[in-house]
């Protein structure tokens, strides 16, 4: 049986669904198909032992822009943003700071730093808002550029040069592709707060502080913050997943589980439709993959159809997942020393020094997994008792760096990361250990086998300098198109990249709308 | 693969035929080929010459790159390499191909044998391994450079099947242009193709390099009886040249080691546009070439004609005598045997046609003082020299 559509998308996460929405609001029927039972992709709900319950990947994330909010009647659906939280950079003898977007205290901080970290943040964010229009528009193609190209350009040229003011220009030039190693060596005394700072700009990706581009990792994250404070992603209720299925449905587009992708169907270099693993093939005008663009154009397209130095140059898209997930099912509240039960509710972060995370980095770099990693921490059942039994609590660690090419192989290797990673644990808070109850560990293998994350990446991808902007995922596919004609990448291995932003999807179908190509 | 530690002691490899030619050259005259020593004349040019066009001639071609290409996947891909479509080649057959890079830009030609199952020859002029191996990326293929285990030599000219059928290859009168088949000479094992690069009737001899010499001194054995020749590469271009043969290199810059911009070309614009096959599936270059198709020709390589005797060398080309100018030549030669001033010309189209009145501007030398001259050039569709007698199966034994 054959069924024909106007746009099939491949994947239900959130980019997917971004795309779906805003393709389906613009009269364009859409079918979505995604291979797990439920819709979400990285932050589709998650559950061990039945009754504890998680947001899969995603733990903690910014807000949806106003913009795509309003175009997509997220609000009305049920989105809000959740539980603003701060964050909590874990000092084991418990002088722990507390940094919220634009102030930090705590315990032996010195005076220098508690003025310097608002300046530092309203500078920074100064940088990100300057960089907008790069993120919120297609990227430029510098060859044969468009109107659009020409206006991006224009937009950002005037915020660097006008918006900025010559100073913070300068500034900014300066530090746009150095480390945030020596940026924030020059700013900060405080080596807890620079760990803090240093962790989030690297999470996710396979570098240290010292590594270049990490300024722009971070700005890249703080983009999310031009919506509001960090917030938890909870996980019964995984408003952003649920209001963008309610948003797709509504605007007639079809949401379709289990239904696994197996190829793409390729027909006189024109993407013709897809063809199922359970041998369905669903035919349409356009295909849009929200899968890693390696995945999509390695493995659902196939070398054999594309050019030679094309294939070639997907072949050698770096990125190897470098973070482990870990949640915990615990039977009672962990006690953190030095730490309130209300601050239980905020992000902790074990990254004491920026030297400490280079240090964790070294490992991963020989196929080790840290001795001393890098963790990223939320106990979501403080926000919301619906994840676990009455008194009971669930527990997700971000573990960094874990590496995907494990030296000698992941089987016998999971149990002892987890331990290690739980009596690591225990340093700061003693009584964890006793409230275990079960526990799940998801190494950058599992991720990919579960999440079809090539290699296990969150982003899809490094956010380096090499695959950002115009060479994202990689030149000749940056603008959303691809080579094959009628096939397009809507994820987050396309500008700008990851993080729960839509910020691919919504570009993507802005670009499929631009170019009439699904009509 | 054994690495000789010695080998920078000899600057040049030799050939297995080396000492053969060695005793025959005259001239002294070698040259560089893909790091081999050949002979660009081995005695006398016009002998060498006329050799091919008359009688036999015997040429070195172990320096062509030879790449072993098997594996599950080797017919796909080379289906995606090059740009015919060679869904007809099968074992025992051998054909021209060539191929692009993304852009649908010329790398490189050769010949493709199919010499069984999943296995297949490229012979190419160039070095290729590193574009075969970026275009192997996602196939189930096994590529292997043989040209220093595989000796090779072009018996070329009106008499190259009488000679090798006396001295000594059975089986030889079946072949067929552009056959390959696996014969023997007396008791040597001997792959033989029906191909070339003369324009002639003749063959290449593919062989182990130990049997290298016993199977040289089998074809000069019957020297008495016939005209047989060895030739180096000066007698080769002029005689490609009078097939119209395209040499990449030097006729075109290949595209990936083009840096300056538009100065690369397609296969349409070197005149190969008739193994462009658009309708065979997916190859590199496919979408750039579909695009070039459907626009007017920008350029062409064209086979033009030079009034008078005066060797055309690097001329310009001319819309009209004293007009705009319009191209260039790549190659030339006199040919001696149709009497014409022969040249291959990159000529820029206008408004997608071939500019009318075509005229070469000649710099010469008279006693070391420079001349120019005009002179008007007849554009040509076929190759120059095409015998009759390249074609007959079996082949005349004259």
């Amino acid at each position: 049986m054959t069924e024909r559509t106007d746009a099939i998308v491949i994947g239900a996460g959130h980019n997917g669904l971004v795309c779906a929405a805003y393709l389906a609001r613009a009269g364009i029927k859409v079918v979505c198909l995604e291979a797990a039972e439920a819709a979400g992709g990285m932050s589709a709900p998650r559950a061990i032992g039945g009754k504890y319950h998680f947001s899969g990947l995603a733990h903690a994330a910014y807000p949806i822009s106003r913009a795509m909010r309003r175009d997509l009647k997220l609000d009305q659906f049920g989105y809000a943003a959740g539980p603003a939280i701060d964050t909590v950079a874990l000092d084991a003898d418990g002088r722990h700071l507390i940094i919220g977007t634009n102030r930090v205290s705590g315990d032996g901080l010195e005076e220098t730093d508690r003025e310097a970290y608002p300046e530092f943040k309203k500078q920074y964010l100064a940088f990100t808002r300057a960089l907008r229009p790069l993120f919120d528009n297609k990227p430029p193609r510098l060859k044969n550029m468009q109107v659009a190209d020409t206006m991006t350009l224009g937009k950002l040229g005037w915020n660097v040069r006008l918006g900025l003011g010559r100073e913070s220009m300068y500034e900014f030039l300066r530090v746009a592709a150095i480390n945030i190693y020596d940026v924030l060596d020059e700013l900060f005394a405080d080596e807890r707060l620079k760990g803090a700072i240093a962790a989030d700009a690297v999470m996710g990706s396979a570098m240290g502080p010292r590594s270049p581009g990490t300024i722009l990792t971070w700005l890249q994250r703080l983009q999310g913050e031009l919506n509001g404070p960090l917030s938890l992603q909870s996980g019964d209720r995984l408003q952003l997943v649920q209001a963008l299925v309610r948003s797709a449905e509504d605007a007639g587009a079809t949401i379709r589980h289990n239904a696994h992708v197996a190829r793409i169907l390729v027909d006189n270099g024109k993407a013709s439709g897809v063809e199922l693993s359970n041998g369905e093939v669903l035919n349409a005008r356009i295909v849009v993959s929200n899968a890693d663009a390696r995945a999509t154009l390695s493995t659902l397209v196939g070398a054999p159809l594309l050019d030679a130095m094309f294939a070639n140059r997907v072949s050698q898209i770096r990125g190897s997942g470098v973070v482990a997930k870990l949640h915990l099912a615990l039977s009672g509240m962990p006690k953190f020393t030095g730490l309130s039960e209300k601050q239980l509710g905020h992000r902790l972060l074990v990254a004491p020094s920026m030297k400490y995370i280079e240090r964790a980095f070294n490992h991963c770099k020989y196929g080790e997994y840290s001795e001393q990693p890098v963790l990223d921490i939320v106990i979501p059942s403080m926000h919301n008792d619906a994840l676990a039994p009455d008194g009971h609590h669930v527990m997700s660690v971000n573990i960094a760096y874990v590496p995907y090419d494990l030296e000698g192989g992941w089987e016998n290797q999971k149990q002892p990361v987890a331990d290690k990673v739980i009596a690591q644990l225990g340093q700061y808070s003693p009584n964890l250990k006793s409230l275990l109850v079960e526990h799940e560990l998801l190494t950058p293998r599992d991720i990919e086998e579960q999440y079809r994350a090539v290699q296990g990446h969150w982003h899809h991808g490094e956010l380096s300098i090499h695959q950002s902007f115009m060479m994202r995922p990689l030149h000749g596919a940056a603008q959303y198109d691809t080579p094959i004609e009628k096939l397009f990448l809507c994820g987050a291995g396309c500008h700008p990249g990851g993080g729960l932003t839509g910020l691919p999807g919504r570009n993507a179908a802005r670009r499929i709308l631009e170019l009439g190509a699904a009509k | 693969m054994k690495i000789d530690r010695e080998h920078f002691r000899q600057s040049l490899q030799r050939t297995p035929f080396h000492d053969r030619f060695d005793e025959k050259s005259t001239s002294e005259e070698w040259m560089v080929w893909n790091t081999y020593k050949v002979a660009r004349v081995v005695d006398k040019l016009s002998t060498e010459y006329f050799a091919v066009r008359s009688g036999c001639a015997v040429m070195d071609l172990t320096p062509m790159e030879k790449y072993r290409i098997t594996g599950k996947d080797a017919r796909a891909f080379l289906d995606r390499l090059v740009t015919r479509d060679i869904s007809r080649l099968r074992p025992g057959r051998v054909t021209y191909v060539v191929w692009c890079n993304d852009e649908g830009k010329l790398i490189d030609d050769g010949t493709l044998f199919q010499l069984g199952d999943n296995d297949y020859r490229l012979c190419v002029q160039h070095h290729q391994l590193d574009w075969l191996l970026i275009s192997a990326t996602g196939f189930d293929v096994h590529i292997e450079l043989e040209t220093h285990e595989v000796a090779a030599l072009a018996v070329q000219g009106p008499t190259s099947y009488a000679v090798l059928a006396a001295a000594g290859i059975a089986d030889l009168e079946g072949l067929k242009p552009f056959d390959a088949v696996a014969l023997r000479l007396k008791d040597i094992p001997v792959l033989v193709s029906r191909t070339g690069y003369t324009g002639d009737l003749g063959y290449e001899l593919w062989m182990e390099p130990s049997h290298a010499l016993q199977v040289w001194d089998a074809i000069f054995g019957v020297q008495g009886q016939y005209d047989i020749h060895a030739m180096g590469l000066s007698a080769l271009e002029m005689v490609r040249i009078e097939a119209a043969f395209i040499m990449p290199g030097f006729d075109f810059n290949t595209a990936e080691a083009t840096v300056r911009n538009g100065y690369d070309r397609s296969p349409y614009e070197v005149g190969l546009g008739w193994i462009v096959h658009l309708d065979k599936g997916h190859f590199t270059g496919r979408k750039a070439l579909e695009k070039e198709h459907s626009r007017p020709p920008m350029r062409r390589m064209e086979k033009i004609v030079v009034d008078g005797n005066k060797p055309v060398g690097e001329a310009y080309i001319y819309d009209g005598k004293n007009g705009k100018r319009c191209g260039e030549v790549k190659c030339g030669t006199w040919s001696p045997i149709l009497k014409a001033n022969l040249a291959l010309a990159d000529i820029e189209y206008r408004n997608g046609r071939l500019p009318t009145d075509l005229w070469a501007r000649i710099e010469y030398q008279r006693e070391l003082k420079w001349r120019s001259a005009w002179a008007a050039c007849e554009v040509r569709s076929k190759p120059f020299y095409d015998p009759e007698h390249r074609r007959a199966t079996p082949p005349a034994r004259i």
